[in-house]
């Protein structure tokens, strides 16, 4: 087996606690764990990204990793904190597939990135294949996330999440231009998603807030 | 004669040092919860109370009950001897490779199962079914941490283990991390501990180990729980000796590096310890329905790592 | 010349017992009358086994068979190690038999058969040519069928015999259909020829029937749903005989036809036969899990131990495809000695199963219950069969199933992706499924011998007789001493293995106690040094136990946190110890559901609990298979009431239509 340096080695160690938390995020049945493994992911793709910035010696990277951990790892996650609270919104996640079966495929979704990634013939200066394959990983449980859970709130989650699997590959590659812009614009784009949510509920809401129907169905959130 | 001599030492070694590890988990957990706790050497202590204790037998159990707790205790030593611990240089090593130590405990579990159901109550059963339904997912995952670390080393020797990644030829891999999770997170179903099972508990129905020994009083009580201790001690072990290895003697080193070895084990025992009595002060006990995500997500952890272990081998 | 004394010894026995089927000792005697031809062919096995490596095979031309064709019998290497596996077993069912069957329903109808079964089975390992060996295959069905259907009082025997006849009757046609293709591409039905004949093997159809014909007998998935049926209707130890050993015939045609006839065969095969027998070995233990009669749980574990050889043998046939012959080699040991353990394992279970029945009444756990205490003997030759089920060292399970997983740990080594990626979700399974079957046994006999008797039947059971004592005795001790010099076992299945694959599998790479089949440094296990340090350290706790503490032992009511209930019932059931699992994957898999049928309010009834388990391939493909059948047999019907005109009409159409066939197919 070839030897990695260090570098890579830690990098791909961190890109693996990404994936993890991705699976995490499968695996909680709690709204609130939902959000903080959520949290946790975006803390290690901060981590991810400042690693990347010593190892590549590119200081915007840092701009990036901050970026995500301020706005990904702490404002959003305590928005959605927030946004659960004040909407009532069901505690557990309601899953369209069990949750046993979820990791499953996404096991055999991850294993299926591997194989597309196992023929990339890249030098392994430039983007290694197993960053790739995370990266790719992190992107498919993403999706996942999106059609086997019901609830918009983790939908959403599961859509954060896809994005951050992109900014994954995007830190990982070497002079890539425009990583900082890109962050900032996904950013705005689950700012414009979180608010969107947000305006639908509480327009929801201003429509229910009859007294006649709050007599008739108390406490039904959904 | 040397590789015998270590043997030995490490024997009684295990033994003498699977209390001591116990007392200081609870030490340290009393401590993090605002309570002074009992000192470190307590459990020498009850350990010796107990056997100095009659015991009492329940009319209904039959010749398996009495020899349960000897059966039990041996299996759970036997694997703690052959796991290199100190140096990789003792005479028992080859005798059982990872898998022959997964089927050890397996020993342990099957006979403490049995015993569970013998006097014929509905805790004893009820404990017994929770551990057999715990261990059907906790042991696969084990050997599924086996499996991605042969592919990695080409063998399933704790020793040659050892000696592998002392000599370098594992960096910071991916697959090693998610195998380390994922004997981790066995390792805390295994030995009974906190989201899985309490060790401290005695509400009858959240009781798993504690509801099949319940009938056991005296000096049989007192193998199974010195079994127990043990239990745990062997998985902080294996955690180190698969993953923290650094400091464990070779076949070839002189005696002082022995010392080191000890040294080091002690001290990483005690961190680990410290580490588990944190995690279980912060975390809550799970539903036993949902050991069958925790432990099937395990499995699917050590399967990660024998994947990832394609692309990292492929550069 | 003494392969034929013994067969023809069994073929008088099997045409003299019905001569006193009105007396019950005559089938006692007819049972004990087997165990000489059955030592004698044991003998003979082990005698070729441990001839030289180098002893060529013995064969025998006899003018018996087709026109033109002579029956060849041959005995090599691979004959004489089944010839063993078979005949152990068959020495054990009589020496049971000889207690048990007089006592059976109809002794007059097992005691005939039971010989003439044991004719089919050596028959089957020692025919040569593809007629030989489907006659005696066929004669193993046929009176394998017999003894399912012995009891003829009982209506479920019945439903069994039939599934059962038909699904031999589908095994044997696609083994004919296999032999006629790899005849025509080989030129013969002599197995010499086709063996010298490599290549001309009648191609994918011809694997893919073998595959049906044996995987069916064997009970591999999806072909296995007569095997819980017609296992548990024949009698205890022809119960054994069928899943401890005919269920090993079976693969040992496989082996024979994949290793030895069909030498060229893509990894494809094996990575199917890999996955097919991991979905084999969880089916089976699963559904096991979930049994309450005692031996149709233990004819579910015959499904999965099959599973586990099947595994082995696709690992063995996939690497040989790779070129790899000493770790093909490796997994055809493992498979082999699983072969030799689980015929062991499971005739000690099914003869145990018996004395249970025949002590008790009762097949049901659910109403057993504290027979340890009662039948000592059973019990611990019981506990012994359920350790080495369950793979505990150091018993003899374990070894096989160490030998299987380090074949498989190594098999990523094969670089194709699909091997990569099926290994070890493969090992998962097997995993899982070696870790299931721990948790079945648990189940299984603390239900039956722990706790306290959960009916008057078993709280009035009594010890087996001496005959039955010794047959289970035997197979323990067997199963120990296999366990323990796992070095000489491997070392002699390596010769058995060294022809077919061409390489010897070295077994002791570290010296003599340590079995270390693979490398130096890759792993090792040693069950003998193993026992004599657990002997030493027991003997050390007892002593210090017992001199620093208290040895008085006081024996009192049960504690049970203060409230015991004296009700047998409320001890936890085979169902409640089943209950977290089958609450986790029972539910999808099982369609596993738990009914509670509360009475009216008011009423004084008490409530019922209900269990109700689906199997889901019988409602999805047999059920359907079944309905398909009956209504083309509707159709078929009409056929038999048309007039002249129309059956001259249909044998027209018929000439017309084969003459078209040989006008228009490619000349030869």
């Amino acid at each position: 087996m070839a030897h990695t340096p260090f570098a890579y080695n830690l990098a791909h160690l961190i890109g693996a606690t990404v994936l993890m938390m991705g699976f995490g995020l499968l695996y909680q049945r709690r709204m609130t764990a939902v959000i903080r493994t959520y949290a946790l992911q975006a803390m290690a793709l901060a981590l991810a990204a400042a690693w990347q910035a010593a190892i590549q010696d590119a200081p915007h990277l840092y701009a990036t990793a901050l970026i995500i951990l301020l706005f990904k790892g702490m404002a959003v996650p305590a928005a959605l904190q927030w946004l659960v609270r004040r909407l009532g919104i069901h505690r557990t996640v309601e899953t369209a597939l069990g949750i046993g079966p979820t990791l499953m495929a996404g096991v055999g979704l991850v294993a299926l990135s591997i194989v597309l990634v196992m023929p990339m013939d890249i030098a392994a200066t430039a983007i290694t294949r197993e960053s790739v394959a995370l990266a790719m990983s992190v992107v498919l449980l993403g999706l996942l996330m999106m059609i086997t859970r019901r609830n918009a709130v983790t939908q959403v989650v599961g859509f954060m999440s896809l994005e951050n699997g992109l900014l994954l590959a995007a830190v990982g590659a070497h002079g890539m231009p425009l990583v900082v812009e890109l962050s900032i614009a996904f950013s705005v784009l689950v700012a414009m998603a979180l608010f969107g949510i947000f305006f639908f509920r509480i327009r929801e809401r201003f429509d229910s807030l009859e007294l006649s129907y709050l007599e008739t169905s108390r406490g039904d959130s959904q | 004669m040397i590789p015998l001599l270590w043997g030995i030492l490490h024997t009684l070694l295990v033994v003498a040092a699977a209390p001591w590890a116990t007392g200081l988990t609870r030490r340290v957990k009393a401590r993090l919860q605002g309570r002074r706790g009992a000192s470190c050497w307590q459990p020498y202590r009850d350990l010796w109370r107990l056997l100095q204790k009659d015991s009492v037998i329940a009319d209904s159990a039959s010749w398996l009950f009495h020899i349960t707790p000897y059966v039990v205790f041996v299996a759970v030593w036997l694997a703690a001897t052959i796991l290199p611990t100190l140096t990789t240089d003792m005479i028992m090593t080859p005798a059982a490779d990872l898998i022959a130590l997964v089927a050890l405990l397996g020993v342990a579990r099957f006979f403490t199962a049995l015993a569970g159901l013998d006097a014929g109550t509905a805790f004893g059963g009820l404990g017994a079914s929770r551990e057999m339904f715990i261990a059907s997912l906790g042991e696969p995952a084990m050997l599924m941490v086996t499996f991605s670390l042969s592919v990695l080393a080409h063998t399933t020797s704790p020793a040659h283990l050892v000696e592998f990644v002392l000599a370098g030829h594992v960096g910071l891999e991916v697959s090693v991390g998610l195998a380390m999770g994922a004997l981790l997170m066995v390792a805390l179903a295994e030995s009974g501990r906190i989201p899985i099972d309490n060790p401290a508990t005695h509400l009858e129905l959240t009781m798993v180990h504690e509801a099949m020994v319940l009938e056991y009083s005296g000096r049989h009580l007192a193998l199974m729980e010195a079994a127990a201790m043990m239990r745990q001690l062997l998985f902080l072990s294996l955690i180190i000796c698969l993953f923290l290895p650094w400091g464990i003697a070779r076949p070839g080193d002189a005696a002082p590096w022995l010392l080191v070895g000890l040294a080091a084990w002690i001290a990483k025992v005690a961190a680990l310890s410290v580490v588990l009595a944190a995690y279980e002060s912060w975390i809550a006990k799970m539903r036993l329905f949902r050991i069958a995500d925790f432990l099937g997500g395990a499995l699917l952890l050590a399967l990660l790592a024998t994947i990832f272990l394609y692309v990292s081998e492929a550069l | 010349m003494v392969i034929g004394s013994a067969m023809i010894a069994f073929l008088l026995l099997g045409l003299a017992a019905p001569l006193g089927r009105r007396r019950p000792a005559v089938a006692g005697l007819v049972h004990l009358a087997c165990l000489p031809p059955s030592l004698l062919l044991l003998a003979l096995g082990l005698m070729h086994l441990a001839a030289p490596p180098g002893t060529p095979p013995q064969i025998i031309t006899l003018p018996l068979g087709l026109p033109g064709l002579a029956g060849h019998w041959r005995l090599d290497r691979l004959s004489a190690f089944f010839l063993l596996v078979v005949n152990l077993p068959a020495v054990l069912a009589g020496l049971y038999g000889l207690g048990y069957a007089p006592h059976l329903p109809r002794p007059g109808r097992v005691a005939p058969f039971l010989p003439l079964f044991l004719l089919g089975m050596n028959g089957v390992l020692l025919a040569d040519d593809a007629f030989s060996f489907l006659l005696a295959w066929e004669f193993m069905s046929l009176t394998s069928w017999l003894l399912v259907v012995a009891d003829d009082g009982n209506p479920e025997a019945g439903k069994a015999g039939l599934t059962y006849l038909s699904m031999a009757a589908f095994g044997g046609f696609c083994l004919l259909a296999a032999f006629a293709l790899m005849a025509a591409d080989g030129g013969s039905f002599d197995f010499a020829l086709l063996r010298a004949h490599p290549g001309g093997g009648g191609g994918v159809l011809a694997v893919l029937l073998v595959l049906l014909g044996t995987g069916s007998k064997a009970g591999m998935v999806p072909l296995h749903p007569w095997l819980p049926l017609a296992h548990p209707a024949a009698p205890s130890h022809a119960s054994a005989l069928m899943s401890g050993v005919m269920t090993k015939v079976a693969l040992y045609g496989l082996i024979r036809i994949l290793f030895d006839l069909q030498p060229v065969l893509g990894w494809q095969w094996g990575f199917a036969l890999m996955l097919l027998g991991a979905a084999t070995a969880l089916t089976g233990v699963f559904y096991a899990l979930m049994q309450r009669d005692l031996k149709v749980l233990l004819a579910y574990s015959t499904v999965e131990n099959v599973g586990l050889i099947l595994v082995a043998l696709g690992l063995a046939a996939a690497f040989r495809a790779y070129d790899q012959p000493a770790l093909a080699a490796l997994a055809l040991v493992a498979a082999l000695y699983h072969v030799l353990n689980h015929s062991l394992i499971k005739s000690l279970l099914f003869l145990g199963a018996g004395a249970v029945v025949s002590a008790t009444g009762e097949r049901d756990i659910n109403r057993l219950g504290g027979l340890l205490n009662r039948m000592p003997v059973t019990g611990a030759c019981f506990l012994a069969g359920a350790c080495a089920i369950s793979a505990l060292p150091p018993l003899n399970g374990f070894v096989s199933e160490w030998l299987v997983f380090q074949s498989l740990f190594h098999a990523p080594s094969l670089s194709h992706w699909a091997m990569r990626f099926g290994v070890p979700v493969v090992g998962v399974a097997l995993a899982l499924a070696a870790a299931f079957a721990a948790v079945c046994f648990v189940r299984a006999f603390g239900t039956v011998f722990l706790g306290r008797p959960r009916s008057a039947a078993a709280a009035a059971a009594r010890e087996a007789p001496l005959s039955l004592q010794l047959a289970q005795v035997v197979p323990a001790a067997l199963c120990l001493g296999l366990g323990i010099f796992p070095v000489l076992v491997s070392g002699g299945l390596a010769s058995v293995v060294a022809p077919l694959l061409r390489v010897r599998l070295p077994t002791a790479l570290l010296g003599w106690p340590w079995l270390s089949p693979i490398a130096p440094g890759a792993g090792s296990y040693s069950a003998l040094m193993l026992l004599l340090t657990g002997v030493a350290l027991a003997i050390t706790t007892v002593l210090v136990v017992h001199h620093f503490g208290s040895q008085r032992t006081r024996r009192a009511p049960v504690w049970d946190c203060g409230t015991p209930c004296a009700l047998p019932e409320a001890q936890y059931s085979a169902d409640s110890f089943s209950q977290p699992l089958r609450r986790v994957f029972g539910r999808p898999l099982l369609a596993a559901r738990e009914l509670i049928d509360m009475p009216a309010p008011g009423d004084t009834a008490p409530a019922r609990f209900r269990l109700e388990i689906r199997d889901p391939l019988w409602d999805g493909l047999y059920a359907r298979l079944i309905r398909l059948v009956n209504r083309l047999a509707d159709r078929v019907n009409r056929l038999q009431s048309l007039t002249v005109r129309h059956y001259l009409l249909m044998m027209f159409w018929t000439l017309v239509a084969g003459l078209v066939i040989v006008a228009v197919r490619p000349p030869l």
